[in-house]
Order: structure tokens, then C-alpha cells, then sequence
């Protein structure tokens, strides 16, 4: 690989849209499915995994054009990408820096793991949340059950 | 108050007030004096699995207030059956009653139904969750023998891992530094989380396989039921369900004052003839299901009860 090719963008520069960087590397998917990214949306996404990161080893980048996510979009994020910074583009430029912030309280973003849990009945209507306990670590219970509830297993739980 | 759906909805001085105001009300709930505070409102009780005790201490509770019940009646016979979600039951009911009582299998159902509601919920036992009002009537049946909740040496045994009652009570008596001692079969342990759980709120707490070594120190042994299901054969059971049940003779050298509790039914587990010694309180544990309901009842219905009852002035 020659030196022009390594210092190359992996991905092109937008226009206007939103950076995710500093995504835990192999990540990128499940932010995706979080963002509800499923590649049915008109707007072009480009995603490149395990890039090199000085301060993660490795590190996965999502590029979305011509949508500027929404706070309550990226708050999702912080379940399984919470040190992910975000900035919105407008005119090639960085516009403004966003900081993901999961709050007090996860709503309707995943189900609760435990099978018995109330929430879980069929056709249910009421919103499924999670109350953040902690952030370091990351520490979850249902708002009904109050399980803990295991990350790992959690984000397979996606709505 | 609203509704009551864990202990966490009660402070410590919540608890002892309401515990006041069921010994006020004991000359009510026995029928000897009328008084219908909760004349013109309406307990709805939902009960979504099978419940004797629980079911008929709010029905009676609610009636010895002047207050009147409707039932649920058999989930078989309700649109339950027919796939009514319990959003749906429970915001139905919500329009016919004044406070509802619910039993549910799933865990979390009665913070689902709070949600639901505009009335308040008091959670009669939500799958492996929660029964606050059974301890608070545990709380009561101490406080009465004991004439305090702080510092008393507990034992609760038999099947630890799978009854709410004494997850509930075990938290609860924590607040009130009391001292643990959680003694069951291997397979029926305290779960793990429980214990790191209230150790994490400075508790002191003993494990144990044996029952018997423990009866001389105890303040109060709350036994629980052993059930034949949770073993893989009828011999096993009877070897675990024997070593922990009691029979007078174990009480020889108890404390004068200790009593022995138990939710009710029990099976093998306390012998008939402990009913005839000075530390059986089962029975009157379950009288007082009654009148800690009637209290709770009361404040969750913003029913103040008179500071005098009766013929005192």
C-alpha cells in the first residue's frame, strides 16, 4: 500500500448529515438496527469497521448523509456505543459537536430480558422502559419488574 | 399514598404509622366497634391466580371499613380468557373502582397496572416480585409480640429462593437492623443478588442448612413451605421437608418471647402441636392481614383513621 493510499479517507467527506465516530469496533451494525438505519431510508449511509484508533485499538464509523439525527435518536446509542462522539455537518463543516446522554431513563429503545416481566404480554400498549441505575457501569432495571438486566443480552432485545 | 407496589413506596416512619393506625383499628377488624371509614368506596379485587388469605383479608378489610367489593371472580369466567390485555382489564376496572388489589403471575404487573391506572394499586403479590402487604402484616405480628422491629434476630426458612413473601420481609427487616439468619436446603438458597442486595445496605446475615442449631438465639423463626414440585422425587423432598419443620420439642429451649410465623398453608413444616405453645402466631399472623389492610386501605384512600377509637375520649 503506497503512502497516498494509507493517509486516503476510507470514507468520503459529506456534505451535510451526521459522523458517529469512536463506535466500539464490530459495532456498526447494531447501531445501525439502533438507529433504525435498515437500508430502506433514501439517504445514503456509509459504515467502515475496525478502523485503527489510537484511543480504542479499533473503532467503526457511520456516516449518514442528509439527516441530521435527532438528540432522542442518538440516546439510544449509549447502551452499547456511549463514548461515540457525533457531529453534524452541514456544508462539509462540523456544526455542532453532540454528546450522548443516556438520562434517567430508557424508553421504548428495548424490552426487558426477563420472560415473566409483565411488559412482555401480548399486545401490551404501555411504553417499555428501563431505568438507568448506572452509567459506569452500565447498569439497568426494568421500570416494571425491576430486574437487572444483562447489557449483553439486553441489546438483542432491540424494538 | 398512592399505590403500593413495592416496600420502597413506604419510609420507615410510613410504615410505623401505618402499623399505629392497624393497632388503632384491631376493635374494627375484630367487628366489635362500627366504623365505616370507607363507607361509599369501592375495593376492586382482581386476583389472576388462585389466593385465599390475601383475596379475603381486602374483602374483609374493605367491608369492616363500610366499604364494598367487587371481584374479578374466576380469570376463567373474564374476558381474560378472551385476551384482554391487562392495560385493558385494569383500566376497565379502574372506572368501577376506588382502589384495586391485584394478583398477577407475571412479574412487574402491579407498576404496569399503577401505570395504567388512575387509581391506586396495591399489589397483592406480582409473580416472583413482590407483597408488600403481607409484610406489612408480617411487620405488624412482630411489632405486636415484640413491641419493636429494631434488632430482633430473625430466622426465615424453608424455600428462600423461590417465595416472594420473605424476599419482601427479609428487605424490610434490614431497615430496621435486624440480624438475619437465612436457613433452607441447598437448592432453596436466598438468591445471590438478594443477599449482596441487602449486605449492600449494611445487613447482618447468617446462612445455613440447618434450622434446629439456630431455634435458642431466635426472636422470631418464619417458616415458609417447602414445596414437593422443586425436587426430583418424593424421597428427596421428605429427606429436606423433615429437617426443616418444627415440632414442639425444637422449642424447648427457645426464648421465652420468640414466635414462630407462617404465610400460610402449611403443610409438614410447623406440627400441629407447636399450635398449642406460647410461640405459634400463624393464626393470628393471618387475622392480622386484616387489619394492616384496613389501615393501608385507608391511607391509600387518603382516609385519615381517628387518632381514638372506641370509648375513650
Amino acid at each position: 500500500m503506497s503512502a497516498p493510499e494509507t493517509s486516503m479517507r476510507r470514507v468520503t467527506a459529506i456534505n451535510n448529515g451526521t459522523v458517529i465516530d469512536h463506535v466500539p469496533a464490530g459495532k456498526a451494525l447494531l447501531v445501525l438496527k439502533m438507529l433504525g438505519l435498515d437500508g430502506k431510508m433514501a439517504t445514503p449511509v456509509s459504515m467502515v469497521m475496525n478502523v485503527p484508533s489510537k484511543k480504542m485499538g479499533g473503532k467503526d464509523i457511520i456516516k449518514v448523509e442528509d439527516r441530521e439525527l435527532t438528540q432522542h435518536e442518538l440516546d439510544r446509542l449509549a447502551l452499547i456505543a456511549p463514548n461515540a462522539s457525533v457531529a453534524i455537518i452541514r456544508a462539509y463543516t462540523v456544526a455542532e459537536k453532540r454528546v450522548i446522554n443516556l438520562g434517567d431513563e430508557v424508553i421504548n429503545v428495548v424490552y426487558c430480558t426477563f420472560a415473566n416481566c409483565a411488559s412482555l404480554g401480548d399486545r401490551e400498549p404501555l411504553p417499555h422502559r428501563m431505568k438507568v441505575v448506572s452509567v459506569e457501569p452500565l447498569n439497568l432495571r426494568c421500570h416494571y419488574c425491576g430486574r437487572p438486566q444483562d447489557i449483553s443480552e439486553l441489546v438483542e432485545n432491540l424494538l | 399514598m398512592s399505590s403500593l407496589i413495592t416496600m420502597d413506596d413506604l419510609s420507615d416512619e410510613d410504615i410505623q404509622e401505618v402499623l399505629n393506625a392497624a393497632e388503632r383499628l384491631l376493635p374494627v377488624a375484630k367487628g366489635d366497634i362500627h366504623l365505616p371509614l370507607l363507607q361509599g368506596r369501592i375495593l376492586g379485587n382482581l386476583f389472576f391466580e388462585p389466593s385465599t388469605r390475601t383475596r379475603m383479608s381486602f374483602e374483609t378489610a374493605m367491608k369492616r371499613l363500610g366499604g364494598e367489593v367487587v371481584n374479578l371472580g374466576a380469570v376463567a369466567s373474564s374476558s381474560v380468557v378472551k385476551g384482554e390485555t391487562l392495560y385493558d382489564t385494569i383500566r376497565m376496572v379502574d372506572g368501577y373502582a376506588d382502589v384495586i388489589a391485584l394478583r398477577h403471575p407475571r412479574q412487574g404487573a402491579a407498576q404496569y397496572a399503577a401505570d395504567a391506572a388512575e387509581v391506586p394499586i396495591a399489589n397483592g403479590g406480582d409473580g416472583a416480585g413482590h407483597h408488600p402487604t403481607q409484610t406489612m402484616l408480617d411487620l405488624f405480628t412482630i411489632r405486636q409480640a415484640h413491641g419493636r422491629l429494631n434488632g430482633l434476630r430473625v430466622i426465615l426458612a424453608g424455600d428462600l429462593r423461590y417465595g416472594r413473601t420473605v424476599h419482601s420481609l427479609a428487605h424490610a427487616l434490614v431497615r430496621f437492623n435486624c440480624e438475619l439468619v437465612f436457613a433452607s436446603p441447598k437448592g432453596l438458597k436466598m438468591p445471590e443478588e438478594i443477599i449482596e442486595d441487602l449486605e449492600g445496605h449494611g445487613a447482618t446475615i447468617l446462612e445455613s442448612e440447618d434450622l434446629l442449631n439456630h431455634i435458642d438465639d431466635a426472636d422470631v423463626i418464619y417458616m415458609t413451605r417447602i414445596q414437593k414440585e422443586r425436587f426430583p422425587d418424593e424421597d428427596e423432598y421428605r429427606k429436606v421437608a423433615g429437617s426443616f419443620s418444627l415440632s414442639a420439642d425444637n422449642l424447648n429451649n427457645a426464648k421465652e418471647e420468640m414466635i414462630v410465623m407462617h404465610p400460610l398453608p402449611r403443610v409438614d413444616e410447623i406440627s400441629p402441636d407447636v399450635d398449642k405453645t406460647r410461640h405459634a402466631r400463624y393464626f393470628e399472623q393471618a387475622f392480622n392481614g386484616v387489619v394492616t389492610r384496613m389501615a393501608l386501605l385507608c391511607r391509600m384512600l387518603g382516609v385519615e383513621v381517628p387518632a381514638k377509637i372506641g370509648g375513650e375520649a
